[in-house]
């Protein structure tokens, strides 16, 4: 369980700065290493077990159909890689304490660090080709947010973007590469595909899946021809550019390409790419780097060159390359760190970062030049420092490796250790030694602990592992055991190895090297003159412009803002996706014999079809509109009636009489006539005419076919599973009661919004509109003829009874909380309409809102009242209750969640409807003056 | 009786589409009535038309409709009511923020420049 803690600590972790970051910055910092530390020492309690080559795993399946798992695997190359991103994460964490601006939010910035260390972590510790790439995309997202730290300015964002695009893109290439190589290998489990190398490069996807991989790892780790995202990368602070893009992340591809080495990594293609892409990169990036006068950009671009020479190391084929190769992961990780750490000092004292404009430091900051030298040497290579060590091991390597390991890989290798030599050199000469040379008004001085504190830690370290390399040797054997899949026999580590070649290549290196810095101004105008032209960002932002713009392009053209068009668009697609499923079928001859046409019948279609005709001839004329349209609703309620659906029947006309209702209100707040002149788009019109027709004829032809229904399995399980022999209902509240809390809930939601579209109408120019609206008609004093008022009156005892009845029969026979709610609404607007609405919402008492929230909880509450009892949510139980007078009464307890169902849909429409009303009133819609209530005359009362 | 069905449907489904297409608000919100009785009544239909036997369970009786068309629509029927008000606010919202009632809006013409 320990590996799930170690990924989980940091994620979950990531809460708690921001809120630690109130009271101050020290407790920010406390609760961000607080995570960290525990993860890593929970990490090294499993150093036992990892050394002794029984990993810790944990296994929880997430989606097993697809070979999803939460599998995570702590075996040696993940231990060496998480202790690396949880080590040099707490220094970050501290040294991030110093280097923020006071006003800057810190406990964001560690948040973001937090989310990253737990996406690395599940990275280097994921055991699923399916979780990998989960991690993977989530450390390039948290690495957007924190490139993009400072997101006030261009460079920030633009790198961010330019980081994200290549990475996201490179991850999904991954994501693709480990999915063929899943179904390929038939196993998702990363630790399985070792022994499935044959089945695999048997495979013809092989090289496709290489491919696909290879450019995951080689946009991740920053490798030519991908190499340009990371210097912009170095607009994040400098705590991050430490972090992410030298120690970790960029080194996440590196750990794929160790991953995946026993089954691909002797193979020809890989041997070819991985080690010539590396080779091409670690030259390019040492060349760039050596003429770059921003302290930033010389450790990006050597940084790129760093990450080159690893990759050749892993493309070289042989397990003590691999060796070699986590050596130098180990190395570069605590110098490369330890000089992004110390150029963040320089630029926090300086305010400067440039080559040009600073030197001689070390009269001023000797702590911070000192540490600086130290790191730039061992990057240099220069004994006795760790640099040297892993320099001496990669030239060793590079000799004996079987391809190209004569001399033009060997030269390569020469060029770069001279070119890193040279940039190295000039790192601390230019910027540390030489006249003092400042920008004006600034004294800087050494930083506060907590600055110089980590890069001290990490010089220590480069120093130790120098002079003692075999330290860090169990370490590093576990690593590459893991990786290759195999013990084998581990070079030695030593400082001193004796005089042979790989020597007299570092001394050649340091002696060129110096004289190349030694005569920079010369050599530097001759080489820049022909610096390489070539720019991946400059392309990059050329397609992204001509995306952006494009895209434009296309919303000006499909986003017209034109509603009949996209009603057109949206019909057009239907049809053609009808189309091509008509092709694809197996043609059509009728099955079922027609249902016999009656009279009655065929009067109400016409009907229907006449009051559909006059819609559209008069929907200018509104009020007549309203009213034609109420009738084709009871014309579709008698079709449901006739064709065996009395709830649709109840329910349609209960609606229908709700909607006129709620139109007619509208029309109090629109003109009673089309405002713009009436148009009549004869395209739309045939369009709508060619559209109707092919609607009704897949109608009829559906009618007239058969097809496999499920109408047995409810009819036959409504009483004996369900309680209740309507099946309606009971599909309603029993078999789909999921789906109808979902759609209750929907129906609150809606009520709500209106609530609160209406809400705002009370302010602002709706506001100024609204009261100088004048409305439409003229208003009868007698808006509330008395013997309306005292129908209504008799009447509501009558529909609340036919209400309850409707309910409690809704289980057996039409019925149900559905249709009661519309009559108990009905019931309520019939008072509205008769006596006003603050007549009625007087005595109403309770708020529509508390409606819909009671019928939510009371439906929710049955379904947990299930769960309580060990059953699925909503699962119903039914019985028969005697009542003495009234004999055995059937009961299910979905007649509970049926009871929730009345409450939220009368409160959604009572709310809605309400509202509207109300609107009147704040329009100035006088009361009518006529008492409602003669008897009790309130002078104060307002009538709506 | 399919053939009366189908008409109606065809019916609907036309003057729906045909008054959704047009300028103002209003036409647009009978129209996506009309769509909605049709949308109802094409769902419904998916069951196959049976006359005379409402899906009620009692002993020994064989021929029914088919009950879960039916539950599907009950729950479309009062969803239409729900989006039905919502528009109809929305309309009423947008008439008295700007002042016309208009089913359109002007096209988005204004470029976003793009940061390099």
């Amino acid at each position: 369980m320990s590996a799930s803690a170690i990924v989980a600590l940091p994620l979950l972790g990531a809460i708690l700065p921001p809120l630690f970051a109130r009271a101050g910055r020290t407790p920010a910092l406390l609760a961000a290493l607080a995570p960290s530390v525990v993860a890593l020492l929970l990490l090294w309690g499993q150093a036992a077990s990892v050394f002794s080559g029984v990993p810790e795993e944990v296994r929880v399946p997430w989606v097993p159909a697809l070979g999803l798992e939460w599998a995570l695997r702590i075996d040696g190359l993940g231990f060496f890689f998480a202790s690396l991103i949880l080590a040099i994460g707490i220094l970050i964490f501290i040294y991030s304490r110093g280097y923020l601006a006071g006003n800057e939010p810190i406990g964001t910035f560690y948040a973001y660090l937090l989310l990253f260390q737990g996406a690395m972590l599940g990275v280097v510790l994921a055991d699923n080709l399916l979780l990998l790439p989960v991690f993977w995309e989530l450390t390039s997202l948290s690495s957007f947010l924190l490139i993009g730290f400072w997101c006030h300015l261009p460079d920030g964002r633009r790198g961010a973007r330019l980081a994200l695009a290549i990475t996201g893109a490179g991850g999904l290439a991954l994501l693709a590469g480990l999915i063929l190589l899943g179904e390929v290998a038939g196993t998702y489990r990363l630790s399985e595909l070792a022994a499935r190398q044959e089945l695999i490069l048997a495979s013809p996807l092989a090289p496709a899946i290489l491919t696909l991989i290879l450019l995951g790892a080689f946009t991740k780790s920053a490798q030519f021809p991908f190499h340009f995202w990371l210097p912009h990368a170095m607009a994040a602070p400098t705590p991050v550019s430490a972090y992410l893009h030298s120690a970790t992340m960029v080194k996440a591809g590196l750990y794929l390409l160790a991953r995946v080495w026993p089954v691909f990594g002797q193979t020809d293609a890989w041997v070819v790419w991985v080690t010539g892409i590396g080779a091409a990169t670690m030259l390019l990036g040492a060349t760039i780097a050596l003429f770059k006068d921003d302290l930033k950009a010389l450790l990006a671009y050597s940084t790129v060159s760093h990450l080159g020479l690893v990759t050749m190391l892993l493309g070289l084929g042989t397990p003590t390359a691999v060796f070699a190769a986590m050596l130098h992961v180990l190395m570069h990780a605590t110098f490369k760190a330890a000089l992004f750490m110390n150029t963040g000092i320089v630029d926090h004292e300086t305010g400067l970062r440039d080559l040009r404009r600073l030197s001689g430091l070390a009269k001023v900051m000797p702590l911070t030049a000192g540490l600086g030298t130290l790191a730039a040497l061992s990057m240099a290579g220069v004994p006795p420092l760790n640099g040297f060590v892993s320099k001496e091991a990669m030239l060793v390597e590079v000799l004996a490796a079987r391809w190209g390991g004569g001399w033009p890989l060997w030269g390569l290798v020469g060029l770069a250790a001279i070119l890193s030599a040279a940039y190295a050199f000039r790192y601390f000469s230019a910027l540390f030694f030489g006249p003092l040379r400042l920008p004006e008004g600034r004294i800087p001085h050494d930083p506060p602990a907590l600055l110089w504190g980590p890069p001290l830690v990490l010089v220590v370290a480069v120093v130790v592992l120098g002079l003692w390399p075999s330290l860090a040797e169990p370490l590093l054997a576990a690593a590459s055991a893991a990786a290759v899949g195999a013990h084998a026999p581990w070079p030695e580590l030593a400082l001193w190895h004796g005089f042979g070649a790989p020597l007299v290549v570092s001394a050649v290196a340091f002696v060129i090297g110096a004289a190349m810095v030694w005569h920079y101004r010369a050599l530097s105008g001759r080489v820049l003159a022909w610096a390489l032209p070539f720019d991946g960002r400059r392309a990059f932002f050329s397609a992204q412009e001509w995306l952006v713009r494009g895209a434009h392009r296309l919303i000006a053209r499909v986003h017209s803002g034109v509603l009949g068009r996209y009603v057109l668009l949206l019909a057009v697609v239907s049809l053609a996706a009808l189309a091509l499923g008509w092709g694809m079928g197996e043609g059509w001859r009728p099955q079922r014999a027609p249902t016999p046409m009656n009279g009655l019948g065929l009067i109400f279609a016409g009907v229907g079809l006449a009051a559909i005709g006059l819609v559209v001839r008069w929907h200018h004329k509104r009020l007549r509109a309203v009213l034609l349209t109420g009738a084709v609703g009871l014309v579709v309620s008698l079709a449901f009636l006739h064709a065996s659906a009395p709830d649709l029947a109840l329910t349609q006309i209960s609606v229908e009489a709700v909607t006129t209702v709620l139109l007619l209100l509208m029309l109090f707040f629109l003109p009673q006539h089309d405002t713009e002149p009436v148009a009549k788009p004869r395209g739309a019109a045939a369009a709508s005419i060619l559209i109707g027709s092919v609607v009704g004829l897949l109608a009829w032809v559906m009618m007239r076919n058969d097809g496999p229904n499920l109408a047995d399995y409810f009819w036959s399980r409504s009483v004996s599973e369900g309680g209740g022999s309507n099946v309606v209902n009971v599909i309603l509240v029993d078999f789909r009661g999921y789906d109808t809390f979902g759609e209750i809930t929907v129906l609150g939601i809606a009520a709500l919004v209106i609530y609160a579209l209406l809400q705002g109408m009370q302010e602002g120019v709706a506001r100024e509109h609204l009261h100088a609206w004048r409305f439409p008609f003229a208003l009868s004093p007698t808006r509330h003829p008395l013997p309306f008022a005292v129908t209504a009156r008799v009447m509501l005892p009558f529909l609340l009874m036919a209400v309850f009845y409707i309910f409690f029969r809704g289980h057996n026979a039409p019925g149900g909380g559905f249709i009661a709610a519309l009559l108990l609404a009905l019931a309520f607007l019939i008072q509205y309409m008769a006596s006003g609405l603050s007549w009625t919402m007087h005595r109403m008492r309770l708020d529509a809102h508390v409606w819909i929230g009671t019928g939510l909880l009371v439906a929710g509450a049955t379904g947990m009242a299930a769960m309580g009892l060990g059953a699925p949510f909503l699962r119903s139980a039914h019985g028969e209750v005697h009542i003495p007078g009234i004999g055995p009464v059937p009961l299910a307890s979905a007649m509970g969640f049926d009871l929730g169902v009345l409450l939220t849909v009368f409160g959604a429409v009572t709310l809605a409807l309400v509202q509207l009303a109300h609107l009147g009133q704040l329009a100035g819609f006088l009361p009518s003056r006529t008492p409602m209530d003669p008897a009790r005359p309130k002078p104060s009362e307002k009538e709506g | 009786m399919e053939i009366l069905f189908a008409v109606l449907i065809a019916a609907l489904t036309a003057a729906g589409i045909y008054l959704c297409c047009l300028r103002q608000v209003f036409p647009v919100v009978l129209g996506l009535s009309l769509l909605s009785y049709a949308t109802n009544l094409f769902l419904f239909v998916a069951g196959r038309l049976t006359v005379g036997a409402p899906p009620v369970w009692a002993e020994g009786v064989t021929r029914f409709a088919d009950p879960l068309p039916q539950a599907l629509v009950l729950t479309a029927i009062v969803i239409a009511f729900g989006m039905t008000a919502l528009l109809v606010v929305l309309a009423i919202r947008a008439r008295f923020e700007s002042g016309v009632e208009r089913s359109d809006v002007p096209a988005v013409t204004d470029r976003v420049e793009v940061e390099r």
